[in-house]
Parts: structure tokens; C-alpha cells; sequence
């Protein structure tokens, strides 16, 4: 050690302590936070722990309504997708004939389409031709025929992977010209993390909790003009349905919002990822490329969007496989170049998710022998969501204290909490922000994780937490009288 | 004039007004009578670091190569009938067998109903069981904990303390990633910051990976070159990498030190008095030591032996391996595996620092989780089939088959190569290429030069175009000036790669005859 240090000394360099240390890592990298699984589910997986060695708790098991992961919550999958997907992953089993024809013969497609014919091989680093062939078909159905180019197809880990790839292009400039970039409050907080890591200016624009969590362009216009003092803005990201507010955006909205970005030259970004995910009576997904269209040669020839869409939600939940793609549109050849260039230093998006997603655009059709199984499939948990999503609704608002929007679509409930004076006085004691103090008591007393608002942005002074959807209908119900009946001890433990 | 009619002329005021003041793009009228402005994302207003980003192995080279297979199936003439990639380091993709056993299990695990089919072995279904009990909802459809499933972990760990001979490994200094390049970037990621001269510097080998000069170019952290001595067979000498860190050190500041072991494109087995000497050389310099071992089963040449950087850095005593902070990468896409699609991977870390260790924790949360197959694989790669398991005769016979099989290749390659007069090419003691040297005649450097191509570019792409071989010239990995090379990968069938060798030998006699 001694040698070391004279050679440090020598060498001007710090001696002690290590050589990577909060104090000299990467800045950006300590302002990123991501709620989802943040410090509450830090503490709900050691409880987990501590239930696990025999620790006596109020409750037997921890409930993790904190994300998004249907298949955690015992949602099963697709028979079809997972027959396609080993038989590519053992394609022996061609020979077996415990598997549908339409299966084999996807499965079949999917290999010839890989090097060597094995899903082992790396794709090309835009995904595998086919597939993306596929995708830009089913979005061509899905939007009335509206004409979609494979070339325009980027498949990706998972639709996070190419957010934060698009959001990468996005960024330059310093200071006052630095780029900014227009997120909803509340937002799904990979975006507020990828601004951080990017050192991009977070620009907040307030969905509207009075009216359902709708979207109004003269707050649009608000945020817009207040950043422009700042930062030089030139992005707009919309979730639709929304995550956590899951509400799902009226073609009025779809088109102010097109026209707000054309206006006032931004990119637009549509995380669609929720597009089966609607459940209430008088909505409808439309999608942000469809509309578009139907503005006409004005605006579906100078926006500039890119769509983004994954296996990881609607009726697959298929989160593990880390499968999605984009779409862009209207984007400059030469941004298109770099970005694919971009992408090919990671070689490709894992072909299992690829795969996968054929299926998701390539479903079975009427004809096929799978396609009866496979619509039952579909259908039950889809309304099994849309039954969970009013469930939740009504509960909540049945709860002094609780104020509930719809759930019109995605998977979560946001509901608004009334927090008593002292209890808000209590977090601050304890140096915790209100609706973390709120959460915290919960899991620790019921074991129930949720996320607290603060971890997606809300307006100051309110509180919110976001609970899933996602646990079967029996348990959701014991979950959703167990918050309500903490809810109820909460506010009279500090009245 | 109605209040209709105010908004809007207020709004178009507005918006024309405040265009001009907000520095938008003005409108301009375009030849057909059409407003028109310039794009929000344009290459001028591109984040810069991105446009400084190149990656050879998938670059123009590779995409021309795409193009003439297109053309080739459109019915074209060529003056061959298929286009060889033999750029990148895709076994399967070149015709080698996936592991049975592996394959099996992933089967089972994708869809749990053949658990009751009796054509699967039962040691592959209790790892499918295994497997899926560790998954949420039993599902490998549901996300992981982000750092990897636990249980994978600690199969991991328990691989490399058998592998480093008993030296402890704790699972929760394992990282579970998509892929190795994944947690290679998110490492250099964590390293990067300072502004100016004391923006960080990271030394790679030259030649590299070329993954590591994008990642540098894209979080604009500085390259600091440092040379493999092509004459030693590309081995490290460390006195070039003091000349390379002392240079270094004017302009920025050097915190980390990267080594490719075995190396890529360069295929040496570095000795362990090198590895020896580069971790002191890191204790000593107060270097980061990133150690990408991800071809450690690939090492093919008689006297050569993987030493893990972790295993020889305990074996130099507390001194260092209480110190020195490393991160070691593996990857389930090289190998004998090569199951490059499904992206599996995993970094151990050793010696960092708590709260950093909560940083990148917090980090990789951002993105969920890597892929579940991947993870699943891995599980496998670091737990395969035992002595007295009903799949481990097969299972030894087949990676046995595939790593013999390249250990020949890998021999030919190097043996064919070096009878050609102007190429020579070092054994490829390691991985999956040959970096031969080749001889440009002046004038062919004169005529790439012309064309504003590097000479071994404007090589490869006529080899290209005349065999239908493609190759990634040795300017996409770095070279010392004045030298060329190109990367061939050793993982065609041998029959093929005796074709594509004597092709290479052909078209070499050729364009030197050409250009003399």
C-alpha cells in the first residue's frame, strides 16, 4: 500500500478512498428517480424478506400493486404466443404434434427469417424485416388504411428503449438553448428519468384533475411559453391511455394537440403503449398517426412524430420479453441515419421479444385453428380489466377522504388523497414528502404496495398514489377494503 | 368583428409574431407554391455526440453487403453466389447448432405445459421449474428484479467461485444485463463526468471493440489509446500504457482502463503475469478496471490458459484485492453457446463503493428489467448439466464439438493466411477472428485516398463486390497508423471457411497484382 501511495503522491493524485465515488460519478446519473421502483418497494421487497425468515407481520404476503406486471398478479398468457415462442426456441417440436398448424407455421416464418434460422442469432439492428413488414401492416389495419413503411419500423427493448433512444437524438444545445422537453404532470417517471440522465430540461405541462385528467392546450401553451424563457423547446410527449391517470384522450384533444406542435414546431412523442387497454363506455383509442392522417397533407406531411407501442401491456402483458417497436414519421433522412446507426452499436432488441411481437401484429385470424382459444383468451382479460377498472372507481369514491377519477383505460388508478394537517406535519418531521409518509404506514400496516403521487408529479399541495388495477377480482376487492379501511384509521389517527 | 374572429387573428398574430421572436424557423415559400420550414430534428440540430458515434461492425461496409444480398435476390448477376458475412460474431447466424439442453429448457419455460411431455429429460425440466419459480406469477413473461432474478444471481456467483477456484463471490455484486455491451455502457455511464481538462479519460486497447470508442463518442468522454504490440503477438506491455496515461493526463483525467481478455478483433490470450501487471498498473494509477471476458471459454492455442482478472486479483493478496475496483462482463453470446439473439449477460463488480453500488441500482431500475430468456439463459450457461445428469453426456458432446471445431478454424485460418505473400497474420490464440496485416501497394492507398476512403476500407469493399466476402476493414477498430488489417471471423463451417480462405488468399494476389 505504501508504494501505491507514494506513486499517488507523485502522481498528483487523491489517495484515499476509492476511485468512483458519489462525489465524482456522473452527475446526471444522482438526479435520475424512478418511483416505480423506488425507495417504497425497496422496503415492501424486505419485508418480503423478513416475512420469508418468520418475522411476525400484520399481514401474510406482500401485494405489489406498484407496477404494471400483470403476470405477476397471476394474469396468464396467451396459449398461441408462448406455443410459437418455444416452438422457436426448440424447433423440434415441429415434429410434435400437440401443437396448432397456425402455430408451426408462424413459428416456421419467424425461424426463416433469422440467421441460421435460429432465434439465437443477432437481427439486423432495426429488428428483423418481417417482423417490422408485420408491424407496419397491423398498423395500417388498426388505422383504416392508412399506408405505414417498414422503414419507418424500429423494434426495440421494450417501447422505454426506444423513448430514451428518441429522446437521446433530441438533446443538444447549452445553457438557454438547451433542449427542452414538454412531459404531462403526472407522467410515467421513465421520462423524468431520461431528462435527468440526458441533462435535458424537464418542461411540465398540468393534465386537468377537474375534468378527468384531460388534456387543455392553453396549458399546453402555458408551460410552453414560460420555458421558452429558459430552455429552447422542442419536444411534446403524451401517454395515451395514461399511465398513471389512465385516461384516454378524445379525438378533439388528439388533434389540438397536433396542431398545438405544428404551431409551435415541436416533436411529438405518443407512448401508445396502452392502445387495447380502454374500458369506459364513450371512449375510444385513436391513434395519434390516424389522426394525424386525417388532418390532411398540412400536417401529415410536416409533423414530426414518432408512435411507440410494446408487448409489455394490453391483453399480453408480456413485461419479461422486452418487446416494442416506433414508428416515425415525417423524419429528416439524415436524423433517420443517425439513428440507425445509433441503434446498431447495440446490435439488436432480443429476439424472443421480436418474435413475440409478430405475434402481437400477426394474431390468429377467424380462419386459423388457434383463433378461437385465442379471442377467448383476449377477451377474458380484457374485460377481467375493464370489471377491475370500475371495481376500483366505485370503491374509492365510496371513501371519505378519496376522490377517484375514471379509469378509462391502461392499468392504474390515481386516485387524489386527503391528507389531515397533522399528519402532513408528521412526514415533514420525519423528513418524508406527505403521500410517501401515506404509503409507507400502508405497506408497513397492510402490507400493500403502492406508488405515492409525488413519484409521478402532481399539482402542490395534492396527494395521490397509484395503485394497479392487476390483482385477480377477488383479491383486488380485499386490497381495495383494506386501503379504504386504513384510509379511514389514517385520517382519524391525526384529526 | 366578432370574438370568433378577434381569437383568431389574435392567435395567428400570436404565432407569427412570437415565431420570429421564439428564433423559429421562418416559412418559406417553396417552388410549388407550398409553405415550408425546416424540420424540428434535423442533422444540425441533432444531439452532436451521436453524430461522433460509428460502429464499424454494423457500418457502411456491412450495409453494402445487405444491398448486393437484396440485388442477388432480385436475380441480378454477381461474380458469386452468395455475400459471406463474415463481419460479425454470429455463430448461428454462420451455421452453428444451438445447445440442445438449452434450448429445451427455454422451451419448457416458455410454455409450462410440456413439463408433462415426456420427450423433455427431467434435469431440463427441474431447471424450467427452478427457472420458473423465481419468476413472478411463475411466468418468464413478467418483469425481474431489476438487478436479475435472484436465484440466477446466486447461480452466477456460484460459477465464478468455481471457475476462480474457491474465491468468494457475493450475488449481490452481480448485475444481470442485456447482453455485455449493456453493462459496459451503463459502467462507463457511471464514470463519466468533469468538464475540460478534467473530463474523464478512459484508455481502450488499439486495436478494439469498437462498442467502447461509440459509448466514449456518445457520453463525450475522452479515448485515451493505448497500442497491443502486434510484433508480441498483440500482447500488453505496460510501459505503453504509462506513455498513453501520462500523455493522457493533460488534457483530461484518466479514471478508468479497459481490457479485452480474450481479445476482440486481436483474438490473444493475454498471460497472467499481464494481467498481473495491468491490475497493478490500475492500483497503482488509480484506474476503474473494466475487464470484458466475454470470450473466457473461446481459447483455442497450446500454452494459452483464461485467467479471470477477479481470480488473479485475489491471488496478489488483500493489498490489491481490497482495493482495486473492477468490473468484470460475460455475455451468453460468444462461447460455445453463441446465443447472440436472446441478449443475456451479466457484470460482477468488485470493490465499489456502496453508495455508487446504490446508484447503479437505482440506474438500471430505470429500464425495468433485462430480458427474462436472456436471464434464463444465463441460469443455464453458469448451471449446465452435471456428471450424472441424464443430458450431460450430450451436452459435453456438443460444446465440445463446437469449441474443437473452432480451436481447428481457428488454427486453418491463421496457417492459410499466413502463405499468402502481404498478409500475416498472429495465431489466434483467443475469441472468434483472425486481425490479419495486410500490404496495400502504394497506388491502392493512392486511389483510396482519391476517393476519400480508408485504404483497408477501399480493400474490404472490393473484396467485397468481386467475392461477395464481407469483412470489417481494421480502421473500425483503430490500427497504428500507417498499417492495415481487417477482421475476419473463424465461425463459417470449415468447409466454407476453406473456400472463403483461399478466396481472400485469391483476391489479395489480385489487387496487389492490380495496384503494383
Amino acid at each position: 500500500y505504501f508504494q501505491i501511495s507514494l506513486q499517488c503522491a507523485v502522481n498528483g493524485v487523491p489517495c484515499r478512498g476509492k476511485v468512483l465515488t458519489v462525489d465524482n460519478m456522473n452527475p446526471n446519473v444522482k438526479r435520475v428517480e424512478y418511483a416505480v421502483r423506488g425507495p417504497i418497494v425497496q422496503r415492501a421487497v424486505q419485508i418480503e424478506k423478513e416475512l420469508r425468515e418468520g418475522v411476525k407481520k400484520p399481514f401474510t404476503e406482500v401485494i405489489k400493486a406498484n407496477i404494471g406486471d400483470a403476470h405477476a398478479m397471476g394474469q396468464k398468457p396467451i396459449t398461441f404466443l408462448r406455443q410459437v415462442l418455444a416452438l422457436c426456441s426448440y424447433p423440434e417440436l415441429l415434429e410434435d404434434n400437440k401443437f396448432p398448424e397456425d402455430a408451426k407455421k408462424r413459428a416456421q416464418r419467424i425461424l426463416g427469417a433469422c440467421g441460421g434460422h435460429s432465434i439465437g442469432a443477432y437481427s439486423a439492428s432495426q429488428g428483423i424485416e418481417c417482423v417490422r413488414q408485420d408491424v407496419a401492416r397491423y398498423i395500417e389495419k388498426r388505422d383504416g388504411g392508412i399506408p405505414s413503411n417498414p422503414d419507418n419500423i424500429y423494434l426495440s427493448t421494450g417501447a422505454s428503449d426506444a423513448i430514451v433512444t428518441m429522446l437521446k437524438l433530441l438533446v443538444c444545445g447549452e445553457g438557454r438553448d438547451r433542449t427542452g422537453v414538454m412531459i404531462s404532470i403526472p407522467q410515467y417517471p421513465l421520462y423524468s428519468a431520461a431528462l435527468a440522465d440526458l441533462g435535458a430540461v424537464q418542461i411540465s405541462y398540468y393534465l386537468d384533475e377537474e375534468k378527468c385528467w384531460s388534456l387543455d392546450v392553453a396549458e399546453l401553451r402555458r408551460a410552453l411559453n414560460a420555458a421558452r424563457q429558459h430552455c429552447n423547446p422542442r419536444v411534446l410527449c403524451i401517454i395515451n391511455p395514461g399511465n398513471p391517470t389512465g385516461q384516454v384522450q378524445s379525438r378533439q384533444c388528439i388533434e389540438d394537440v397536433i396542431r398545438f406542435a405544428k404551431e409551435e414546431h415541436l416533436f411529438l412523442m405518443a407512448d401508445e403503449v396502452y392502445q387495447d387497454n380502454v374500458y369506459a363506455e364513450g371512449c375510444k383509442f385513436h391513434s395519434f398517426k390516424k389522426v394525424l392522417f386525417e388532418m390532411g397533407p398540412e400536417y401529415s406531411s410536416t409533423v414530426e412524430m414518432a408512435s411507440f407501442h410494446s408487448t409489455s401491456k394490453c391483453y399480453m402483458g408480456e413485461c419479461g420479453f422486452r418487446g416494442g417497436y416506433m414508428e416515425v414519421i415525417n423524419m429528416d433522412p439524415e436524423v433517420k441515419t443517425q439513428l440507425t446507426k445509433l441503434v446498431s452499436v447495440r446490435l439488436c432488441p432480443p429476439v424472443p421479444g421480436q418474435a413475440l411481437l409478430d405475434l402481437v401484429v400477426n394474431p390468429p385470424q377467424p380462419d386459423e385453428p388457434s383463433y378461437i382459444t385465442f379471442m377467448k383468451e383476449r377477451t377474458a382479460v380484457l374485460s377481467a380489466l375493464a370489471e377491475k377498472a370500475r371495481l376500483t372507481e366505485q370503491t374509492f369514491n365510496a371513501v371519505p377522504g378519496i376522490t377517484c377519477n375514471p379509469v378509462q383505460g391502461a392499468m392504474y388508478t390515481f386516485p387524489r388523497i386527503t391528507l389531515p394537517e397533522k399528519a402532513i406535519d408528521k412526514a415533514k418531521e420525519e423528513g418524508k414528502v406527505p403521500d410517501m409518509y401515506y404509503c409507507m404506514r400502508l405497506l408497513e400496516e397492510e402490507g400493500i404496495c403502492l406508488v405515492p403521487g409525488s413519484g409521478f408529479g402532481q399539482r402542490e399541495g395534492t396527494f395521490h398514489f397509484r395503485m394497479t388495477i392487476l390483482p385477480p377480482t377477488e383479491k383486488l376487492k380485499v386490497v381495495l377494503q383494506k386501503i379504504r379501511d386504513f384510509h379511514v384509521r389514517f385520517t382519524q389517527e391525526f384529526s | 368583428m366578432n370574438h370568433g374572429t378577434a381569437l383568431l387573428w389574435k392567435r395567428r398574430a400570436l404565432s407569427s409574431l412570437s415565431a420570429t421572436r421564439r428564433g423559429l424557423p421562418k416559412e418559406k415559400m417553396t417552388e410549388n407554391g407550398m409553405m415550408s420550414r425546416a424540420k424540428v430534428l434535423t442533422i444540425d440540430t441533432i444531439n452532436p455526440t451521436v453524430k461522433k458515434v460509428e460502429y464499424a461492425v454494423r457500418g457502411p461496409i456491412v450495409q453494402r453487403a445487405v444491398e448486393l444480398e437484396r440485388e442477388l435476390s432480385q436475380g441480378m448477376k454477381k461474380p458469386f453466389a452468395e455475400v459471406i458475412k463474415a463481419n460479425i460474431g454470429d455463430a448461428h447466424a454462420m451455421g452453428q447448432q444451438p445447445i440442445t439442453f438449452f434450448r429445451q429448457v427455454l422451451a419448457l419455460c416458455s410454455y409450462p405445459e410440456l413439463l408433462s411431455d415426456n420427450t423433455f429429460p427431467e434435469d431440463a425440466k427441474s431447471r424450467a421449474c427452478r427457472i420458473l419459480q423465481s419468476c413472478g406469477g411463475h411466468s418468464m413473461g413478467a418483469y425481474s428484479a431489476s438487478q436479475g432474478i435472484d436465484s440466477v444471481r446466486e447461480d452466477v456467483a456460484r460459477y465464478i467461485e468455481r471457475r476462480d477456484g474457491g474465491v468468494p463471490c457475493d450475488p449481490d455484486d452481480i448485475y444481470l444485463t442485456t447482453g455485455a455491451s449493456d453493462g459496459i455502457v451503463t459502467m462507463l455511464k457511471l464514470l463519466v463526468c468533469g468538464e475540460g481538462a478534467s473530463r474523464t479519460g478512459v484508455m481502450i486497447s488499439i486495436p478494439q471493440y469498437p462498442l467502447y470508442s461509440a459509448a466514449l463518442a456518445e457520453l463525450g468522454a475522452v479515448q485515451i489509446n493505448y497500442y497491443l504490440n502486434e510484433e508480441k503477438c498483440w500482447s500488453l506491455d505496460i510501459p505503453e500504457l504509462q506513455r498513453a496515461l501520462d500523455e493522457a493526463r493533460q488534457y483530461c483525467n484518466p479514471r478508468a482502463l479497459c481490457i479485452i481478455n480474450p481479445g476482440n478483433p486481436t483474438g490473444q490470450v493475454q498471460s497472467r503475469k499481464c494481467i498481473e501487471d495491468v491490475i497493478q498498473f490500475a492500483a497503482k494509477e488509480r484506474l476503474f478496471l473494466m475487464a470484458d471476458e466475454v470470450y473466457q471459454d473461446n481459447v483455442y492455442a497450446d500454452g494459452c490458459q483464461f485467467h479471470s482478472f477477479k481470480k488473479v486479483l485475489f491471488e496478489m493478496g488483500p493489498e490489491y484485492s481490497d482495493t482495486v475496483e473492477l468490473a468484470s462482463f460475460h455475455s451468453t453470446s460468444k462461447c460455445y453457446m453463441g446465443e447472440c439473439g436472446f441478449r443475456g449477460g451479466y457484470m460482477e463488480l468488485i470493490n465499489m463503493d456502496d453508495e455508487v453500488k446504490a446508484q447503479l441500482t437505482k440506474l438500471v431500475s430505470v429500464r425495468l428489467c433485462p430480458p427474462v430468456p436472456g436471464q434464463a439463459l444465463m441460469d443455464l450457461v453458469v448451471n449446465p448439466p452435471q456428471p450424472g445428469e441424464p443430458s450431460y453426456d450430450n451436452f459435453i458432446k456438443e460444446r465440445t464439438a463446437t469449441l474443437s471445431a473452432l480451436a481447428e478454424k481457428a488454427k486453418l485460418t491463421e496457417q492459410v493466411l499466413n502463405t499468402v505473400q502481404g498478409i500475416s497474420c498472429n495465431p489466434v490464440q483467443g475469441a472468434m477472428y483472425s486481425f490479419p496485416r495486410i500490404t496495400i501497394p502504394e497506388k491502392a492507398v493512392k486511389e483510396a485516398t482519391e476517393k476519400g476512403q480508408q485504404p483497408d476500407m477501399f480493400y474490404c469493399m472490393k473484396m467485397l463486390e468481386e467475392t461477395g466476402i464481407c469483412l470489417v476493414p481494421g480502421s473500425g477498430f483503430g490500427q497504428k497508423d500507417g498499417t492495415y488489417h481487417f477482421r475476419m471471423t473463424i465461425l463459417p463451417p470449415s468447409d466454407k471457411l476453406k473456400i472463403l480462405l483461399d478466396k481472400v488468399k485469391e483476391f489479395h494476389q489480385k489487387f496487389t497484382q492490380q495496384y503494383s
